[in-house]
């Protein structure tokens, strides 16, 4: 249907949209970028208007250093934690969605049930720390990415499944007939597939890891295992009267989850164009 | 000749245990609030500029409700760490103190009994030390808009209102109200305590045993009759639902709003925030049916304690008895000035307090100070403080929000397993 | 000869398996053991069913319930409706269509606290800027977070800000499984562009669809973190929902009943959402 509109109409709705995602979209951050930039005195008026100083730099810098420059230090874990939560999530949801949609079977509806309860059953916090005390895990960064693949496996094996059933049985057949083993086709034939699948996902896990602010909270105490979303905590109550201060961290701890956005907003286009959606 | 190497191991052993010693690094958990935070650095940058062999990590919670949930997660996990900032009292009681709480009885020399009683575990061991100083809660109110309309401090409920009415003739904003931190919303109740006993002497023990409701004692239900006389009143800043404490405070200091009940705490906030305005704000208990019995509500300060599972009891509590000495206390009178009494014996304020502090230590002086009630029963409702939003907005009148308190009270207690109910 | 084994075996399951029992099964087995007790995390005293009933006597749970299902219902369907058709807006190649689609998934970018405190202020009663523009042009404007009658609605429109991009997304990635066969043929039987976007778009993207609204909707029912980065479910009980409800029994140290409250939760999504999923699968298999 895209090819049936007009040069000047998709013009035309082109500078529609964007007016529209501009007032619903943009305006939202212009004023938290407006606010992080302002004196404390002003950016306690909340008024959306333009900065009478610019302080971008005092409240960057006084941002990152404070309390010992635990900012970086946060940046660090929970960019190890995301990308190793994200790679399991990845490879073991995609592996039990290949199963669930290739072989029929009674043990479908017990992993089936299993996928339901992840999604459904809110996490019992206290016996998942003597279970993470038991194993040595408690208070570890790999223990904190297992519970992030435990909590994600639902949404995974559920976003797989579905779009699995789209990619024809056919190759599979065809490279059974060539002698492959199930790994070999499961990673060389069936993953490549599914990249469109494996890019949202990637973009939507990560985030959702990245911002977590209640697992860390619980599962990771310490110091030295603060996350990003825990150090926007603890400056919302010690900034409560400093919002530019607090807003400057808003921005601050939004650019990861925006770089890997823009990273993979264009793995996500072409992978669209291979899906062969063109104009 | 054996001997000489098992001396030389030994020798060897004592330093590396020496060395180990040098390394004590002792885990502070406190809340997040900036007092705290500045008084705990201080406290604990003294402490290892003399002891350069212990040092400090000090971690923040999240405060109210979730930082209990924290705290007790923790503890039940063994996860605590070497000490914990936490209430007193009903709160203090919740953390099951005697399994979980180390015992610091033989460090309590200095400390004030009435201190002592908020942190007493069932077994009659004492399990914490004070942090900070003794709090009123009360009304600031702003002394230029008093002096501009001539008013004078209310001794009795109706002057307050009357005090209102003028307030608002004249254009401003009566009582600042910041119904977006909720926690805030609860001071007319709490507050109300001192003249809920001054009539019925009698409610904590009743209302612990199951014999006294708030629906059914006029006396206790007052507190929620006056939330909804201000918001009926008009005296309310527009944007009540949405101001937090901060905004409450700033109005107060600044004469945004002529009045804001509170708890003395806040005047650490005015001297951090609003330096100049320090002077311009004064305190006075909350009236009540009768000026003769009317007295301040106290509130204890929040405590230190080391959890039972911490692997360093006796470093933790060689630091926790120089918080409880005078020379600790008077440190954190210099780091966050003298915003109330202290609990520690010989730990004088400084002549030169605010000017809300000087108006509230008479009250101390006279006798006239009862605690707060969740010093004295275990038992306080967890919504309380929506109820108090709901009847401050006017979405519910106030016999029925005393009869909804009555059943949050009556789970609450439910919960605890206490007798009787 | 041993038989031939499956292209598909089983053990693709275990890793996965392993993860998800010990770290997340194991520990909710647990906990409904803890719901038959009075439990202060420190000691559980077993009572029975008095957590349950205890539960179906709390004040607000009626409203609370109530509150979950419009808040579900609304946030699900206008992120499964706006989501498709922006998806297909944002498909159809106009101008500027791929920094449009970066700026409708902008805000899943921010992290729930951080929209939490940009619309508090946003959504300020007298100083927020939303109210400041409506002053302009003559509007009083609402407290829209503490006004008891506004504050769910208000925080279900943040929630579709929120989570409308991805599911924009989630749609994107489906429309790219579509061949241009379908509108191919569609177009040379003289179909118009909505007939086009009724016959061929809104079927062919079903398993798009059962992703999207599966997931809002169970995201809808136990919605709980945007609640309480805005309202905390107030103001007093007003935007309160069963998850905020289940939160604050476990604040108050009520352990035993907030997981009795967890289970009740539970069923409540099981029996909403296995019908769907069980005539989503049946329709699957009718196609």
């Amino acid at each position: 249907m895209s090819t049936s509109f007009s040069r000047a109409r998709r013009r035309n709705m082109g500078i529609a949209a964007t007016a529209v995602a501009f007032v619903v979209f943009i305006l939202p951050f212009l004023f938290t970028f407006l606010m992080a930039v302002k004196t404390k005195k002003e950016a306690a008026l909340f008024l959306f208007s333009w900065p009478s100083e610019w302080h971008f730099w005092a409240n960057l810098t006084e941002v990152i250093k404070a309390r010992n420059y635990m900012l970086l230090l946060a940046y660090f874990n929970s960019t190890v934690i995301t990308v190793a939560a994200v790679a399991g999530l990845v490879v073991f949801g995609a592996m039990v969605g290949y199963v669930l949609q290739r072989r029929p079977s009674g043990w479908n509806r017990v992993i089936y049930a299993g996928v339901l309860m992840g999604l459904m059953v809110p996490p019992a916090v206290v016996p998942t720390i003597w279970v993470l005390q038991g194993l040595g895990l408690f208070k570890t960064i790999h223990g904190m990415v297992l519970i992030q693949v435990a909590y994600g496996l639902a949404f995974s094996v559920l976003l797989y499944r579905s779009f699995i059933g789209t990619i024809p049985r056919d190759l599979d057949e065809a490279a059974i007939i060539d002698g492959a083993k199930p790994l070999a086709i499961f990673f060389k034939v069936i993953l490549p597939l599914l990249k469109p699948v494996t890019v949202t996902l990637i973009v939507v896990q990560s985030i959702a890891i990245f911002n977590d602010f209640t697992n860390p909270l619980y599962y990771l105490p310490g110091k030295d295992n603060v996350t990003v979303q825990l150090t926007l905590f603890n400056f919302q109550s010690q900034f409560q009267s400093q919002f530019n201060l607090l807003f400057m961290n808003i921005l601050l701890v939004t650019i990861p989850p925006l770089l890997v956005f823009i990273f993979f907003n264009r793995q996500i286009v072409a992978g669209m164009t291979a899906g062969a959606v063109k104009g | 000749m054996k001997l000489i190497p098992s001396a030389a191991f030994l020798s060897a052993f004592t330093l590396l245990a020496g060395l180990a010693q040098a390394e004590t690094v002792l885990q502070v958990t406190t809340d997040g609030n900036a007092e705290t935070v500045a008084a705990m650095e201080a406290l604990t940058a003294a402490y290892t500029a003399a002891n350069p062999d212990v040092t400090f990590e000090i971690e923040n919670r999240p405060g109210g409700a979730e930082g209990d949930n924290l705290v007790k997660t923790r503890l039940a996990t063994g996860e605590a760490g070497d000490i914990l900032q936490y209430n007193s009292g009903s709160l203090f009681q919740a953390l099951d103190p005697a399994k979980n709480l180390a015992d610091l009885s033989d460090i309590q020399g200095n400390v004030i009994d009435s201190f002592k009683s908020v942190v007493t575990a069932s077994d009659g061991t004492v399990r914490g030390v004070p942090f900070g100083a003794a709090m009123g809660g009360g009304i600031y109110y702003n002394k230029n808009i008093y002096a501009e309309l001539g008013l004078s401090v209310p001794k009795t409920w109706d002057e307050f209102m009357a005090n209102n009415a003028k307030i608002k003739e004249a254009g401003k904003v009566a009582v600042a109200t910041t119904f977006g931190d909720t926690w805030t919303s609860q001071l007319f109740v709490l507050g109300d305590y001192f003249n809920v006993q001054a009539e019925v002497p009698s409610f904590a023990a009743d209302y612990t045993a199951n014999k006294a409701k708030y629906a059914t004692t006029p006396a206790a239900m007052r507190g929620f009759q006056y939330l909804e006389d201000v918001f009926k009143g008009g005296y309310m800043n527009e944007d009540f639902g949405a101001a937090k404490f901060d905004d409450g405070v700033r109005m107060v200091a600044t004469g945004e709003a002529a009045h804001y009940p509170m708890l003395t705490f806040a005047l650490g906030n005015i001297k951090q925030n609003f330096p100049e305005n320090l002077e311009d704000v004064g305190f006075f208990a909350q009236p009540g049916p009768s000026a003769d019995k009317n007295g301040l509500t106290v509130w204890m300060p929040a405590g230190l304690y080391v959890p039972a599972a911490s692997e360093n009891i006796e470093a933790a509590k060689a630091f926790l008895a120089f918080v409880a000495s005078v020379e600790g206390c008077e440190l954190m009178i210099k780091t966050n000035g003298a915003t109330g009494p202290y609990l520690i014996k010989d730990c004088a304020l400084p002549a030169d307090v605010p000017a809300a502090v000087a108006d509230m230590m008479p009250y101390f002086q006279a006798g006239a100070t009862a605690p707060a009630l969740e010093f004295l029963s275990p038992i306080k409702g967890p919504a309380l403080e929506q109820i108090t939003v709901e009847v401050g907005s006017g979405i519910r009148p106030t016999a029925e929000a005393a009869a909804l308190y009555d059943q949050d009270v009556e789970k609450q207690a439910k919960q605890l397993g206490l007798p009787n109910w | 000869m041993t038989r031939r084994r499956s292209p598909y075996p089983y053990w693709f399951v275990l890793p996965a398996a392993v993860v998800f029992v010990t770290l997340f099964l194991v520990p909710t087995v647990a906990s409904l053991w803890f719901s038959l007790t009075r439990w202060d995390l420190f000691e559980a005293h077993f009572i029975g069913l008095d957590n349950y009933r205890q539960f179906f006597k709390e004040p607000f749970l009626v409203q609370g319930l109530v509150n979950t299902l419009i808040y579900a219902v609304l946030t699900s369907g206008t992120k499964s409706v706006l989501g498709l058709l922006l998806a297909v807006l944002l498909t159809s190649g106009i101008l500027w269509q791929g920094f449009l689609r970066s700026v409708v998934f902008f805000p899943v970018l921010v992290s729930t606290i951080g929209v939490g405190i940009t619309f508090a202020a946003l959504m300020h009663p007298t100083k927020g800027a939303i109210n400041v523009a409506l002053a302009y042009v003559g509007i009083d404007g609402p407290a829209w977070l503490s006004d008891p009658g506004l504050a769910l609605y208000s925080v279900a429109f943040i929630d579709l800000w929120k989570g409308v991009g991805l599911a924009t997304l989630i749609y994107i990635a489906g429309l790219a499984a579509i061949s241009p066969d379908y509108y191919e043929a569609a177009r040379i039987d003289g179909a118009t562009r909505v007939q086009q976007f009724w016959r061929v778009t809104v079927p062919l993207v079903r398993p798009a669809t059962v992703t999207v609204v599966t997931l809002s909707l169970i995201g809808g029912l136990r919605s709980f973190d945007i609640i309480w980065a805005t309202t905390k479910g107030g103001p007093g009980f007003a935007s309160d929902v069963l998850a905020s409800v289940i939160y604050k029994q476990y604040q108050a140290g009520f352990y035993g009943l907030a997981t009795a409250g967890n289970v009740i939760l539970f069923a409540l999504i099981a029996i909403i959402i296995l019908p769907l999923t069980w005539w989503f699968n049946k329709r699957e298999v009718d196609l």
